[in-house]
């Protein structure tokens, strides 16, 4: 269902490009076109570096009909270290205890297969940053 | 003051019907809805409706029906009238009041009838997720996966982080419903629980538990509305006049909120409610806030302006939200305890209220109650209306 509804957002789900407001620099993501900040045209773009924290996280069980075969997963908001937040799931967790300002990345991975037919689709999820025990 | 409502007429609400909520494996969703509108036409006294509002969420996606109020209207023998149908995810029932009250106020309708009614218990949980999940931003949220409860859980956890709260801060919420709905007939859970139900309650999604959460199910509600020059000889119920009206909105994704732990638009269409009638907190009798999770009721009485931010659930915790507290709330069990019954939900809160200010709330009932605050929430809190009934004097 819906190939060209995904393909629309595929530079915001790929690779993270979002928008700046070239009136007042408030720093947009997902890209809307009016800066919610002061109202005016902001289609100037802009590529998030990937990399935020965890405001808040939960797990899915009783998951939605597209995402049963991923269940339990973990949802969380993620605060992008430029400012936006974003509604993501986390991966690759490991054995890692999830906690709320923990460090993740963005990696892209199938976010879910519609139906029979079988499209997938991809986009970003976020993970524990890998570099962070060599920065710190 | 310039958004003081004056209208030439007050609009009362003449007639409620609830129906119980529950799993209704006989009825349709026009049955469902034919037994609401048949108790509400028949408690104002048989006042015939010009149009119909309908709150309705779910029927597009699981009843496969659009033009839901022409049907209704037609099944409730009221074929020819004036049906729409009103959609905001769990504030639709607010909503629908909302503009049911717009067209009464603008006098080009008389007399209206706004009927909740939602039917879900044929479907299975993962499409009930999906179209649940429909309340959230499609492309931003829900492709990732979240639900309702995921969204609830997320404020949930934050609320708990940023206010330093113990993990049981909101069991008195849980506690409060399901005593109120102990002694309400239509009530799906009509069971008191303790403190130790709530604590070894099996987690849904964490910090959610089973007790966080309402039971969604089959239900309808109905009002008949009418202004004050249009009411029929006799009323048997005493007045009930909608004293202030407001809705707001706000952003549909949680993210893109700058502070997720602030329902804006519960307390912009709050506020305004309290400066259309001119009222402060300490007028309001009963608050019938939107339950469906219960961080949502702490944040909703912190919205309104009944506790300062991270302090909501104190209130529960100090027993303030009792029958017999300084605000009650969820008098009749809230979606909690009563049933969550999707954009049905507001009709029944509106119904209940109605119901403390005349006097004809049972054992439920709140001592001397003439003003009622009612709130209805959409999602996470995108969509708000608030309502403000207030019982006419000497009626
Ligand atoms: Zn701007």
């Amino acid at each position: 269902m819906e190939a060209s509804r995904h393909w629309r957002l595929k530079q915001e789900r790929y690779t993270l490009m979002g928008e700046i407001c070239p009136h007042c620099e408030e720093k947009i993501f997902p890209p809307r076109d009016i800066c919610p900040a002061c109202g005016e045209n902001a289609r100037n773009l802009y590529k998030y570096s990937g990399r935020g924290e965890v405001y808040s996280f939960t797990t899915v069980y009783q998951a939605p009909a597209g995402y049963e075969e991923n269940a339990p997963y973990t949802i969380a908001l993620v605060r992008l270290e430029e400012g936006p937040m974003l509604t993501a799931q986390l991966t690759d967790l490991g054995d890692e205890t999830v906690e709320i300002g923990m460090p993740v990345e963005m990696v892209t991975r199938k976010l879910r297969s519609d139906g029979e037919r079988g499209m997938l689709v991809y986009g970003y999820k976020f993970r524990p940053q890998l570099a962070r025990t060599i920065s710190a | 003051m310039v958004n003081k409502i004056k209208t030439l007429h007050d609009i009362l609400i003449v007639g409620i019907g609830i129906t119980p909520v529950g799993e209704h494996w006989e009825k349709s969703i026009r049955e469902l809805a034919l037994d609401a509108i048949t108790a509400a036409r028949s408690d104002a006294a048989g006042l015939k409706p010009q149009a119909l509002f309908v709150a309705n969420m779910l029927a597009p996606y699981l009843s496969g029906q659009t033009q839901l109020a022409a049907l209704l209207a037609d099944f409730a023998g009221l074929r020819g009238i004036e049906a729409v149908a009103l959609e905001a995810a769990g504030a639709s029932g607010g909503i629908a009041l909302r503009q049911a009250y717009l067209a009464l106020a603008s006098g080009l309708v008389d007399t209206a009838l706004i009927v909740g009614v939602e039917k879900v218990t044929d479907h299975a949980s993962a499409e009930l997720e999906a179209a649940l999940a429909t309340a959230s931003d499609a492309d931003h949220e829900a492709i990732h996966g979240t639900t309702s409860t995921a969204q609830a859980a997320l404020l949930m956890r934050r609320y708990l982080y940023e206010h330093n709260a113990p993990a049981d801060a909101l069991a008195y919420f849980s506690i409060n419903a399901h005593a109120n709905a102990a002694t309400n007939p239509n009530a799906m859970y009509r069971r008191a629980i303790r403190i130790e139900d709530y604590t070894h309650a099996p987690m849904v999604s964490e910090p959610v538990n089973l007790f966080d959460t309402a039971p969604l199910a089959d239900g309808a509600a109905a009002l008949i509305l009418a202004r004050d020059d249009r009411l029929p000889e006799t009323l048997p119920h005493p007045r009930v006049r909608i004293a202030a009206s407001a809705a707001a909105s706000t952003t549909v994704a949680l993210h893109d909120r700058t502070d997720p732990l602030k329902l804006s638009s519960a307390a912009e269409s709050a506020r305004l409610t309290m400066q259309q009638a001119g009222l402060t907190h300490d007028d309001i009798d009963l608050f019938e806030l939107h339950d469906q999770y219960s961080v949502y009721a702490a944040l909703s009485l912190e919205a309104a302006g009944f506790a300062k931010r991270g302090q909501g659930w104190r209130l529960a915790l100090d027993g303030a939200i009792s029958r017999d507290g300084r605000i009650p709330i969820c008098t009749f069990g809230g979606s909690k305890a009563r049933g969550d019954t999707g954009g049905a939900t507001g009709v029944y809160q509106l119904a209940e209220a109605t119901l403390q200010l005349q006097g004809r709330a049972g054992e439920n009932q709140i001592a001397n109650a003439k003003i009622a605050l009612v709130q209805c929430l959409g999602g996470a809190g995108a969509t708000a209306s608030t309502h403000i009934l207030e019982l006419v004097d000497g009626s």
